[in-house]
């Protein structure tokens, strides 16, 4: 189970692209101020794919948003920083100008939302919105770009000819999809952000812009950022998992031990209620109670109220993100109880199985 | 036992415009008494459509639904009225399908005061507070003035869940029920409904895209697979999981991620010859599933609409070439 070679982690490069800091967003509600996102950090390395979980209401697309700041109007980011990086030059994406914002969005990093494979305009034919995005990005030369086009939709296993003079009603959903992730890549971003893929695609198509997307990966040198609520996805496709709760990354770790030993009681609980196909039918267990009010978030950790393992001080202070192992972190005050239990349960499962 | 709900060669088709879509075409199916029967299949492909016809809601263009023997649509009213109380529906959308201007007692009582099984708003409401006991909202008191605004999604399927469950049903048609909710609520739900069948006998039809889901939810009951509106394996859940036997269940298995990365990445996929789903208004000849099929076989897919057959296990696949392996053709 430890063996990087079959995760494919070589083509992950030691440089990073994007640092994130303390990052705070809040969005102005009637009621008071929502902390959507609250102090989050993680780096992002050249080449590697990091998968942000959570349920509905977590952050996770505040987050993407905010990383190449689109974030609507009623929404500030309070506090933080986010360095992006290029062959040994960093920018600072919170101070850039909506100049420097333009050159950054697409050219840098490339965002594709959920459902927008719908947001096509269906007067105008694939070929005529790819000129459209890259004369907004400063590219005028038509035939370069139609080159990379067809390549790109090559890559994406699409007939170039056939979606270059399609109107979007003329394809289904999953080759929009795929027109998408060419059409993200198509002036050469170094850090791609997805937001749920799949969702609303057939399972049959699922796996069609999964497996785009694993070819994608060896083929181009890029950074993914995929934001999902679906723990299948980012099994399949990842190389980190970062799990968020009421805007706060509560851990992040390398995907084997996201998935086999992962340490904050709520990544535990997110992972023994979700059925699986294979093997015997196992039980699921539901964590209780409900996510918490974002506008008057629970004192101290706010996953308290819901934890078996919590105690006295949770409700006193927030933990932050300790490193408990190689390349994993949890933001847990009973870490180290949680891993006592969590190895003597894993023992007991091995000897059963013996 | 007879069973409670029989779909016999049940067919429905929508005019659009000028063309025709056959929506389900030929789905013979019985759910006993107790059973849990999971329909599954990818969007378009009949499953709510089967679903509705089962609990009255749409009228077939042919075939019938019998339940308990009795076919609904030649009943006399008051036969009708019982098999309307019997058979209840759980919809997927907990944000649309409550009124948003009632509260909780409001919502759950008027069921109990148009069939007669209370007699004032007073008398209902104490009835309401024991059916939100049922469904795990408790105390009542917390909820019974609530607004569905002012409830969690989770807790808003409840309150759905209460309400079908005012008339003492046997029968529960639930569409996509835990969709719409995240997955550490999903659980507890899937949970309550199974618990209903130890308690009073309840039968489901559950109606999910989701294998996963259907594995847990039915696992001593029965899947059914729907491609392009009809069934083309229906089996034990566990022997359909584990040895599904039909090309497009397959398919479907082989294709769906798991949150488990070992697995998820060594599973072994089965590639289709096309990846292009027909449209409903234009169904392939013979097999619907032939263009897309690895076992396809010209002469004998293209021709003729393969029928259900009995291949062992208690399962059933409508496929030329299976049928011919089992001799059976």
């Amino acid at each position: 189970m430890q063996s990087g070679s079959r995760l494919g982690s070589d083509h992950i490069r030691d440089e990073t692209t994007l640092a994130v800091r303390d990052l705070w967003v809040t969005y102005q509600a009637r009621r008071g101020a929502v902390k959507a996102v609250r102090g989050v950090s993680f780096d992002i390395r050249l080449g590697e794919t990091i998968a942000f979980i959570g349920e509905s209401g977590c952050g996770k697309t505040t987050l993407g948003l905010a990383l190449i700041r689109l974030l609507p109007k009623t929404a500030t980011i309070a506090r933080g920083g986010v360095t992006y990086a290029r062959n040994g030059v960093d920018a600072d994406v919170l101070a850039m100008d909506p100049n420097a914002l333009r050159e950054f969005r697409w050219k840098e990093c490339a965002m594709i939302f959920q459902g927008a494979q719908n947001a096509f305009n269906p007067v105008l034919r694939i070929r005529d919105q790819v000129w459209d995005t890259a004369r907004a990005h400063g590219e005028s030369d038509s035939q370069r770009i139609r080159t990379r086009m067809l390549e790109l939709f090559r890559l994406v296993s699409l007939d170039p000819e056939r979606a270059m003079n399609a109107y979007p009603h003329e394809l289904s959903g999953g080759m929009r999809q795929r027109v998408l992730l060419a059409l993200g890549l198509l002036l050469d971003p170094q850090l791609i952000i997805l937001d749920e893929p799949t969702t609303a695609l057939d399972i049959l198509t699922q796996r069609s812009v999964i497996e785009v997307l694993r070819n994608l990966r060896q083929q181009l040198d890029f950074s993914l950022i995929l934001i999902s609520h679906d723990l299948s996805l980012a099994a399949e496709l990842t190389d980190r998992v970062g799990t968020m709760y009421a805007g706060a990354l509560v851990e992040v770790a390398d995907v084997m031990d996201t998935y086999y030993r992962p340490y904050h009681p709520y990544t535990i609980g997110l992972i023994r209620a979700v059925p699986t196909l294979s093997g015997a039918r196992r039980d699921l267990i539901s964590i209780p109670g409900s996510p918490p009010d974002l506008i008057e978030p629970p004192t101290g950790c706010s996953f308290h109220p819901r934890c078996p393992y919590a105690t006295a001080p949770c409700d006193k202070a927030q933990p932050g993100l300790e490193t408990v192992g190689l390349n994993h972190q949890v933001a847990c005050w009973n870490w180290q109880t949680v891993i006592a239990d969590q190895g003597a349960r894993l023992a007991t499962e091995a000897a059963r199985r013996d | 036992m007879a069973p409670i709900m029989q779909l016999v060669n049940l067919s429905r088709s929508f005019k659009v415009g000028r063309a025709t879509v056959h929506a389900v075409d030929d789905v013979t199916l019985s759910i006993h008494e107790g059973e849990v029967v999971c329909l599954v299949g990818e969007s378009g492909c009949g499953k709510t459509t089967t679903g509705k016809m089962a609990v009255g809601l749409l009228r077939p263009s042919s075939g019938e639904v019998r339940f308990r023997g009795q076919d609904i649509w030649k009943m006399n009213t008051r036969d009708f009225r019982v098999y309307r109380q019997a058979a209840q529906i759980i919809h997927q959308d907990p944000y649309s399908s409550l009124n948003p201007t009632q509260t909780v007692a409001d919502i759950i009582s008027a069921p109990l005061l148009r069939h007669g099984a209370a007699r004032s708003r007073h008398a209902a409401r104490d009835q309401v507070a024991e059916l939100l006991h049922r469904v795990d909202m408790t105390p009542p008191d917390d909820y019974l003035d609530k607004y569905p605004h002012q409830l969690s999604g989770g807790q808003r399927q409840r309150v759905s869940v209460a309400r079908a469950l005012t008339v003492n049903p046997s029968f529960i048609m639930a569409d996509e029920a835990v969709s719409m909710l995240d997955v550490s609520i999903r659980v507890s739900l899937l949970k309550m409904l199974g618990r209903f069948r130890s308690e009073m006998g309840m039968t489901y039809l559950f109606i999910t895209h989701d294998l996963a889901v259907a594995k847990f939810f039915a696992w001593d009951g029965r899947i059914a697979v729907m491609y392009l509106g009809r069934v083309v394996e229906i089996g034990p859940t566990a022997r359909l999981i584990g040895h599904p036997q039909h090309p497009y269940t397959q398919a479907l298995l082989s294709a769906l991620p798991e949150a488990d990365p070992v697995a998820t990445r060594q599973k072994e996929r089965v590639q289709l010859r096309s990846m292009d789903v027909p449209s409903l208004m234009n169904i392939p000849r013979g097999c619907s599933f032939h263009p897309r099929c690895l076992l396809f076989e010209p002469g004998l897919c293209d021709v003729a609409a393969p029928q259900l057959v009995d291949i062992g296990h208690a399962t059933e696949v409508a496929c030329h070439v299976l049928a011919r392996q089992h001799g059976l053709q």
